[in-house]
């Protein structure tokens, strides 16, 4: 049922914010063409009712009283920038000329 | 006896009587670091000169008159997916090299509060992704016991660290066995808790519902007594179980199996498996049964599916989770020059900041979760683990604990299977299940294979909180394995 062509990969990497050269695109076409025949196989057992599991824990929502803590300071949470300009994390443009 | 070849406990008695300071005992491993590590490459920073401001800081203690935890003064080897104030934390990865973060792990809080003196940071496969440690974006890690093969993955480094003796203890983190197959194929001890029974705050995420800090040592009771001084409570993680640390440094020191249940998963055996695993496996069980366990064969239909699910799993959790390094806040930043667009700027650096198998897993997670295939692959993946975990509560009705081989093959040669990801990801089969369902498992040392002398694992599993089961089932094997060879299994590895 799989199949993963080279175009797919190259949607999968656009998908994923990776910009792959053409062949890189090859290489992983065939190998996660394998992969994905192999996992496929989960299709074998579980049936309709079996409810799925996201998780092993019976998980509930935890909560904190929302009181003021010390935080990171400006120059802690900047520390690790690429770029930094006026206590704020410079970044490139993320709207096009035309926008 | 050297320093080196100490146990944790006894060093940390050591200190505590002030026989020997931290300082002589963090320069000794130093010093071992120095002459070995240059051909195991174990360690991807090693900082002498915190570690001997720490020694110095714990020694200063203890003239003081304070009584400090039984490791306090002992060295460790840090996994480097742990984050660290004053060191830097690159999880293997180009992307983040050279970062220094602004807060510690909980696990590493810990760690400086028991005294424990942090020797440096240990090699990994790139974020905790692989079996061997050849995924590092920093040079692979070579096994002690061989050098052209590899010391298990991801927590290769620690496992390596741990077995050449340049640290007494190291931490891992355990998402498909990632603590207990180095462990297995380098002949030392390594955990996996229970889920959530010790703390990923400030672990860098790979699979957030499967990541599990663990501890990796020569012997039971050192790494029974690292488990408890990093794990418990921690209000940090959602996850975290809000319960006591299970009594797993008493279990360690009670070897005794006598009327206990024992399942030898029946699943986990025959094609695929190396012989003289299996033939070190049999006479594991032969001696839990003349140490007066009862055993029995239990099946669990399921566990062979658990590889397929894990990897629909963890890479669609990995997907998201890798999502966070977007070159805007934090690590490698390429090809923004003026013209281009924080998008464009994004997928150059993810391209050239990522390896190739962490690459692998984001598309394949990202294609597990896409409308048109989610039902197919992450929907049938959830539904798998469902049924693994109702395998393992079946079987837990019959049995105490479950054993089999940690690993299907002792230690691979480095190279053999670094282009073939499907043969790679077989070294997790008999770990897996335990991660898809959220309980305890150990591995100890069980011998050496016939065919290559290489160290085989014993894996023992048990219930969710029951973590202290692994540890008394461990020490036992331990013990009468110890008489047995006279010694430990590490004592027969070639000298470095």
């Amino acid at each position: 049922m799989s199949a993963i062509t080279r175009d797919q990969v190259a949607h999968l990497a656009r998908l994923s914010r990776l910009a792959l050269a053409d062949d890189e695109l090859d290489h992983f076409a065939a190998q996660l063409d394998q992969i994905v025949g192999a996992v496929a196989r989960v299709a074998e057992v579980a049936a309709d009712d079996i409810p799925p599991s996201s998780h092993a824990l019976p998980l509930t929502n935890v909560f904190r009283p929302d009181d003021v803590r010390p935080g990171l300071t400006p120059e802690a949470a900047l520390s690790g920038a690429p770029a930094v300009e006026d206590d704020r994390f410079r970044v490139p443009r993320i709207l096009g000329e035309e926008e | 006896m050297s320093l080196i070849r100490k146990t944790a406990a006894e060093l940390g008695a050591l200190v505590a009587s002030r026989e020997v300071s931290a300082v002589e005992v963090a320069q000794a491993h130093l010093d071992r670091i120095a002459e070995v590590d240059g051909r195991v490459n174990a360690f991807l920073h090693v900082d002498a000169e915190s570690a001997l401001t720490q020694a110095r800081a714990v020694d200063e203690r203890i003239a003081a008159g304070e009584t400090l935890g039984p490791l306090a003064g002992v060295p460790i080897a840090h996994k480097d997916v742990f984050t660290t104030t004053g060191m830097p934390t690159t999880a293997g990865s180009k992307i983040l090299e050279g970062w220094l973060p602004p807060y510690d792990a909980t696990v590493t809080r810990r760690l400086r509060e028991a005294g424990l003196v942090i020797l440096g940071k240990t090699n990994l496969d790139e974020f905790a992704m692989g079996s061997s440690t050849e995924n590092s974006a920093y040079g692979a890690t070579h096994n002690p016991w061989d050098l052209s093969r590899i010391p298990g993955g991801s927590s290769g480094g620690s496992s390596a660290a741990v077995s050449a003796y340049e640290a007494p203890l190291s931490t891992g983190t355990d998402t498909g066995g990632s603590i207990r197959q180095p462990a297995a194929v380098t002949g030392i001890v390594g955990m996996k808790p229970t889920y959530g029974g010790s703390s990923r705050y400030g672990l860098i995420a790979f699979a957030s519902s499967l990541d599990t800090p663990g501890p990796f040592a020569r012997n039971v009771l050192d790494a029974a007594l690292l488990h408890e001084a990093f794990s418990g409570h921690d209000p940090l993680d959602s996850t975290s179980i809000d319960a006591p640390v299970p009594a797993v440094v008493e279990a360690a020191r009670h070897a005794d199996v006598a009327g206990m249940r024992v399942g030898v998963v029946k699943e986990f055996g025959g094609e695929g498996y190396q012989p003289g695993v299996l033939a070190r496996f049999n006479e594991a069980v032969e001696l839990l049964e003349s140490l007066g366990a009862k055993v029995v064969e239990v099946s669990c239909p399921t566990f062979s599916y658990a590889l397929p699910a894990y990897y629909l799993i963890a890479p669609s959790e990995c997907s998201s989770n890798l999502a966070r390094f977007d070159a805007m806040r934090y690590g490698l930043r390429v090809g923004d020059d003026g013209t281009r667009s924080a998008e464009e700027v994004m997928a150059l650096t993810r391209a050239a900041g990522f390896g190739p198998e962490v690459k692998r897993r984001i598309m394949l997670g990202t294609y597990a979760l896409s409308s048109g295939y989610y039902d197919a692959y992450y929907g049938q993946a959830q539904k798998v683990r469902t049924l693994i975990m109702r395998d393992f509560e079946a079987a837990f009705q019959q049995v105490d604990v479950l054993v089999s081989p940690t690993t299907p093959t002792t230690a691979f040669p480095i190279g053999e299977r670094a282009d073939d990801p499907m043969a790679m990801y077989l070294a997790d089969l008999c770990t897996i299940p335990t991660n898809l369902a959220g309980n305890a498992a150990i591995s100890v040392p069980c011998g050496l294979a016939d065919e290559d002398g290489l160290p085989v694992g014993l894996q023992v599993m048990a219930p969710t909180l029951a973590d202290d089961r692994c540890y008394r089932v461990g020490a036992a094997v331990e013990k009468a394995f110890e008489s047995r060879w006279g010694g430990p299994l590490l004592s027969r590895a070639p000298a470095l």
